[in-house]
């Protein structure tokens, strides 16, 4: 697949929003504000940046990509289904029985999506994977990258620093985490629930390196991603300023659209807010029919 | 005479280490984890014949298992391992999530397990593990009862592709097995045939139970010990014909009295042919300080335990 530009990226994070808010709908069940504020890190990272094959997901020299902070999934799983990884009208079946999109992320071949390597969703564990990861494969000397993805309330965990201090500590600069800098979490906004700052001195004493930009900025992001790959000597950490609920005005920056979906009422606005694309949606007809029988009971 | 002689007194810790230096040479995707205690775990023979394979994540057991996760993945054959109770209780979630879910074929081979640890006290003194790792799914749980069933297991858990959890002693204790006997996980070694009751046991409790035997045949009382050294995957079958022929079951553990091999036991016994059965384990306490042996004399697990379980569970067969 040829890379996506900036303006294809644009519009491929917009059509992600329109199917994490579609996949909310009809599952009733999900989170909202966080994958929302991702669809343009997600854009880049499966339309631009990651090696991968959607016809083989365990494609030898694909790049490793693991979502630490497992509840982000629905823009992962519409990523996935844009990317080819599933089929798009498969979106319609998150978070239900007999389907492999699970509420948190497993890998494919236990209950869960191609794509995934590992099972996450208990928060904090990704970071000690992607680590290991990554000296497995330097180890075997092999040129793979590795990027996961955090969540910023992900970083109360205890076991993230323990696997700080262990990449800091082996130099493991094929490893790019990237943290999803929002401020925000289910309780309260981060510096109310716990304080993280300051976040990049934390990642600079623990020997990384430390790049920070503006995650919703798809120029922005391609430039800092294509820096810390050029990076070398420590892993590398980038603190991508999001906002929570990116693209739906009335979800923006509220921690409270944390672990929510959308009611039909808020669908319907968010979707109007959020313009059709050229990609289509999945279930557009459907969709609609849903929203005339809501209307008239 | 027993019917097994000690040859001589080995640690299963020390076993392990050996069987991974052998390993590293013969299998270039063998990794060690190392959590700072490689001296007592005796993966410290791994780390000096293969320091580029030996990984060094310090005192962090919930990063050491994740870590541990990322290499399975990329094909590596990892070992993690420190004591038991910081390779089981303490990263738990870890294990749960990104290895037995995951289903990634990670070797948790922990040292320092069971109340025999002694001096340390009860904070060392992993008496839960066997429970913890046996309710997972996809989790194989296994105890060697020797250092050269140690070895053994330990060169064939690398074909054995799933999670498995292998716990070693501390102390130096009786070897009596056949260094070149056959060795399956989940097939049961019948160690003496026995016609009236049978003791089950694993890790040190078999060398207690052969004691035991010995006892109990100068009694004229004919005892079958099984070394179930695989906990789970469970032989049942082994189990099933046991109670089939000998109508009445001793476990013995060093560990506590619910949820290890006492209780997978029952669970076949309750679920096939019921037999009254008698459990050698820590009764639901937590230990202390003390020798390994004079810990097992007091905590109850050592062969006069056994002997008067079996008296015990004899009484309850006869009056079916």
């Amino acid at each position: 697949m040829e890379r996506f530009d900036v303006v294809e990226l644009k519009e491929m994070a917009r059509q992600i929003r329109r199917d994490i808010i579609k996949e909310l709908l009809i599952s009733k069940s999900g989170h909202s504000g966080g994958p929302l504020g991702l669809a343009d890190i997600f854009a880049c990272l499966y339309f631009n940046i990651l090696k991968v094959d959607p016809n083989n997901p365990r494609w030898e020299e694909r790049d490793y990509f693991f979502l630490s902070a497992g509840h982000l999934c629905p823009v992962w799983y519409a990523t996935l289904a844009r990317r080819g990884f599933i089929p798009l009208t498969e979106l319609t079946t998150l978070r239900k029985i007999n389907g492999r999109l699970q509420g948190h992320p497993a890998p494919p071949w236990t209950h869960g999506v191609p794509g995934a390597e590992v099972a996450s969703g208990a928060l904090g564990q990704g970071l000690s994977i992607a680590v290991g990861c990554a000296l497995g494969l330097r180890l075997d000397k092999k040129p793979n990258r590795v990027y996961v993805l955090h969540g910023d309330g992900e970083l109360d965990e205890g076991q993230i620093w323990e696997a700080v201090m262990t990449a800091g500590h082996h130099k493991v600069d094929n490893l790019t985490a990237i943290v999803d800098r929002n401020n925000c979490q289910i309780d309260n906004y981060t510096d109310k629930v716990m304080e993280l700052e300051p976040l990049a001195d934390k990642w600079k004493a623990f020997n990384w390196h430390v790049l920070e930009c503006d995650g919703n900025d798809i120029e922005q992001f391609l430039r800092t991603v294509k820096q810390a790959q050029e990076l070398r000597g420590k892993p590398k950490v980038i603190l991508a300023h999001t906002f929570m609920g990116k693209g739906v005005s009335f979800m923006e920056n509220d921690y409270k659209w944390h672990g929510v979906p959308p009611n039909d009422e808020q669908g319907k606005q968010a979707l109007s807010e959020l313009t059709p694309t050229k990609y289509g949606d999945f279930i557009e007809f459907e969709w609609e029919r849903q929203l005339v029988e809501v209307g008239a009971k | 005479m027993p019917k097994y002689q000690c040859k001589e007194l080995k640690a299963t810790r020390l076993g392990f280490g050996e069987a991974l230096v052998e390993l590293g040479h013969e299998n270039p995707n063998v990794v060690v984890l190392g959590g700072d205690v490689t001296g007592s775990v005796r993966t410290d023979l791994f780390m000096k014949a293969f320091p580029d394979r030996f990984i060094s994540v310090g005192v962090s057991e919930q990063d050491m298992m994740g870590t541990a996760a990322g290499l399975a993945l990329v094909g590596k054959i990892p070992f993690a391992s420190t004591y038991g109770e910081f390779a089981t209780g303490r990263p738990f979630d870890q294990i749960r999530q990104s290895i037995a879910y995951s289903e990634l074929p990670v070797k948790i081979c922990a040292s320092h397990c069971g109340i025999t640890v002694g001096p340390d006290g009860a904070t060392h003194q992993s008496l839960e593990d066997i429970a913890l790792m046996r309710i997972l799914p996809h989790m194989t749980v296994a105890s060697p009862c020797d250092y050269h069933q140690a070895k053994k297991m330990v060169k064939a858990s690398v074909q054995w592709n799933h999670p498995i959890y292998i716990r070693f002693f501390r102390d130096n204790t009786p070897v009596f097995t056949d260094p070149n006997g056959a060795f399956e996980f989940g097939k049961a070694d019948v160690l003496i045939n026995g016609t009236e009751v049978t003791v089950i046991a694993c890790g040190l409790q078999v060398w207690e139970a052969i004691l035991a035997e010995e006892v109990l045949a100068a009694e004229k009382i004919s005892c079958r010990v099984i070394n179930m050294h695989t906990i789970k995957p469970l032989d049942k079958e082994a189990i099933v014909k046991a109670a089939n022929e000998t109508g009445a079951i001793v476990t013995a553990e060093d560990h506590q009295i619910h949820g290890g091999l006492g209780g997978a036991v029952a669970e076949v016994l309750a679920q096939t042919i019921p037999t009254p059965q008698e459990f050698v384990a820590v009764n639901d306490t937590f230990g202390e300080s003390g020798k390994g042996d004079e810990l097992m004399k007091k905590y109850g697990i050592a062969k006069d335990d056994i002997v008067k379980a079996v008296h015990k569970v004899l009484k309850r067969k006869r009056k079916l």
